[in-house]
């Protein structure tokens, strides 16, 4: 099975149930899948071939849901890039995949430039720049269904994740990598055609792009949001539309327990809620169980190369509250030492997963790809090395315990500190930085840049203003501090460990 | 008394969000969301500086886009809130 075919049997199956609410608008399943069949039919007539690269960089509009199904079913690869990303981070994608087509929204077409032959932009309000489609016109009822195309091993994703030296590297997913993620995911969370999810998870990051796939799977809804900023709307929206299903990052989490009015159970329909993207500390948890009694609480752990690794079952939560569980079913894990050798349990050492949603490789990135997948002694087959530092407890349950790089987890984001300095370095007034993560209730971690000055009159404001102008605002560090001298280890290097 | 607390608002937001830039366009009209001035967790630190500044109680119901989205919501909602509001030249 192909990811698009999720869909055509849940068009078949329940083809009149609502498949995504999204800004008043509805779609059924047989909507959705009658609208990315024209969406495909739009794409092969102006050009786009089997694997061809087509990057959607949308907002949690419907569009973009048409835009994933449309193109895989005219066999092409989507590249979903979030809008909030910077200039230069777009930019990669775009260099990097070569895309034949990008599918974006009329606001964003400016920033497309003619970086591909298509640039097709919805919901234009005024005249679209020169040679800017609109996506409309690629909508138009073509009348039949799309053909079947390729098949399971074809790619269907590249999705673009940060490195730890800074260098964005794009995961490729074959379709039976995400048809596995998909069934599996869905099979644990006990997804049916009966629930209803509301997500403000960008359909750019993985954790958000899952949840459009496993509600399509299952014939269910999700309902689409577009940020998590006025908690009391997010919650309206779920009471009325009777939501059973909410996906957290723990930011979320803490604005939900920041409001002051809220009594146990405001969301009567709700059967579970699931974390993932960063570790829940344990008075979200308590604060989650108090507030949403008799809801399940699913603890996860995913990276965007396998998009889910594990979870906790839900009744574990109170037992480990630490804990993210075991590997996904079908999936096996190891905790590895520098030398490649098995840990005891109980030690530390590093995730290494293996089974069928892991990634292809890194597209274009030979050395990237043979560093993350690699053979583990004396066991078959290659490895995802996740670079994520992790222990066993007695039952063989895992528990995160750090990076092996340096990468923070910033309100759910990857952020690389290299990266943030190498724009410090390029402000003027800067001789030296070194950025390294606080902790934070709220965001998880917080960045915090440590600077030698080479201009006296250089001040916090003026480095932030810097950072905000070449950075998003997950990378934008909360404080600085200005020193003497940086802390160097014997070679001359700053220790980033012992300026934190 | 709309304009001056407008200006402090924008003032807050300005120092803030966008850490002094003033080049970047901030009409009063504009959303703080939908133009990634303001995130979830920079709603939560601009209703901590009404409560402090302007000494009202923001409520749950009160934090939804109509009140929060935009400066000149922003100055409504607290000329509603805190009619009597005196200190603002100090």
């Amino acid at each position: 099975m192909r990811v698009e075919d999720m869909l055509r049997r849940s068009a078949a199956a329940v083809p009149d149930k609502t498949a995504l609410v999204c800004d008043g608008t509805r779609l059924s399943h047989g909507e959705l899948d009658a609208l990315s069949d024209r969406l495909a039919a739009g794409l092969a007539a102006r050009g786009l071939r089997p694997g061809d690269r087509v990057v959607v960089l949308m907002e949690n509009v419907w569009e973009a849901a048409v835009a994933v199904f449309g193109i895989l079913k005219a066999g092409g690869v989507f590249c979903p890039v979030n809008p909030s990303a910077p200039e230069d981070s777009l930019r990669f994608v775009l260099d990097n995949t070569r895309p034949h087509a990008v599918l974006t929204q009329a606001r964003f077409a400016a920033r497309c430039g003619r970086a591909a032959p298509l640039i097709a932009a919805a919901r234009a309000t005024a005249a679209l720049p020169e040679g800017t489609t609109p996506l409309e016109d690629l909508l138009s009822p073509s009348g039949d269904a799309a053909p079947a195309v390729g098949d399971r091993a074809d790619l269907a994703m590249i999705i673009h994740t940060s490195g730890s030296t800074g260098v964005a590297k794009g995961a490729m997913m074959t379709h039976a990598n995400m048809v596995f993620a998909t069934c599996t995911i869905g099979a644990y969370l006990e997804n049916s055609a009966d629930d209803v999810v509301l997500s403000a998870l960008p359909l750019s990051f993985t954790y958000g792009l899952y949840q459009l796939l496993v509600a399509v799977h299952a014939g269910a809804t999700l309902v689409l949001h577009k940020s998590f900023a006025f908690p009391t709307e997010v919650l309206e929206t779920a009471r009325r539309e009777g939501v059973t299903g909410l996906p957290l990052v723990p930011t979320m989490a803490a604005v939900l327990l920041k409001m002051k009015d809220l009594r146990p159970g405001p969301v009567p329909t709700l059967r579970y809620i699931t974390n993932a993207a960063a570790a829940l500390p344990s008075s979200h948890i308590e604060g989650l169980t108090a507030l949403f009694p008799g809801v399940k609480l699913y603890s996860m752990y995913g990276l965007t190369e396998c998009a889910r690794a594990t979870f906790l079952a839900p009744e574990e939560i109170g037992r480990r509250p630490g804990s993210v569980g075991k590997a996904l079913p079908g999936t096996e894990f190891l905790i590895i030492d520098d030398s490649g050798h098995q840990v005891a349990p109980g030690e530390t050492g590093e995730l290494v997963i293996q089974g069928p949603h892991v990634m292809q490789g890194y597209w274009q990135d030979e050395a990237a790809t043979r560093a993350a997948l690699r053979p583990v002694q004396g066991r078959s087959g290659t490895w995802l090395h996740t670079g994520d530092l992790f222990c066993t407890d007695d039952e063989g349950y895992l528990h995160f315990v750090g990076r092996k790089d340096d990468m923070l987890k910033v309100r759910g984001e990857k952020v690389a500190p290299r990266q943030v300095e190498a724009v410090l370095h390029a402000c003027p007034g800067v001789a030296e930085a070194v950025v390294v993560g606080r902790p934070d209730l709220v965001s998880g971690h917080v960045l915090h840049a440590v600077i030698v000055r080479s201009s006296p009159t250089l001040g916090e404001r003026d480095v932030l203003r810097h950072c905000a102008r070449a950075l998003p605002d997950v990378m934008v560090p909360k404080s600085v501090e200005f020193r003497d001298e940086l802390p160097k280890t014997a070679s001359g290097k700053v220790a980033r460990r012992l300026v934190a | 008394m709309t304009d001056a607390v407008k200006t402090e608002i924008r003032s807050f937001i300005v120092e803030n969000f966008l850490f002094g830039d003033t080049d970047r366009p901030l009409d009063d009209d504009m959303s703080l969301i939908e133009n990634d001035v303001v995130d979830s967790t920079g709603i939560l630190e601009l209703v901590s500086f009404l409560e402090e500044r302007y000494g009202i109680a923001v409520a749950d119901a009160d934090i939804v886009p109509a009140n929060l989205d935009s400066i000149a919501r922003i100055a409504a909602y607290v000329a509603h809130k805190a009619p009597g509001e005196q200190r603002l030249a100090g």
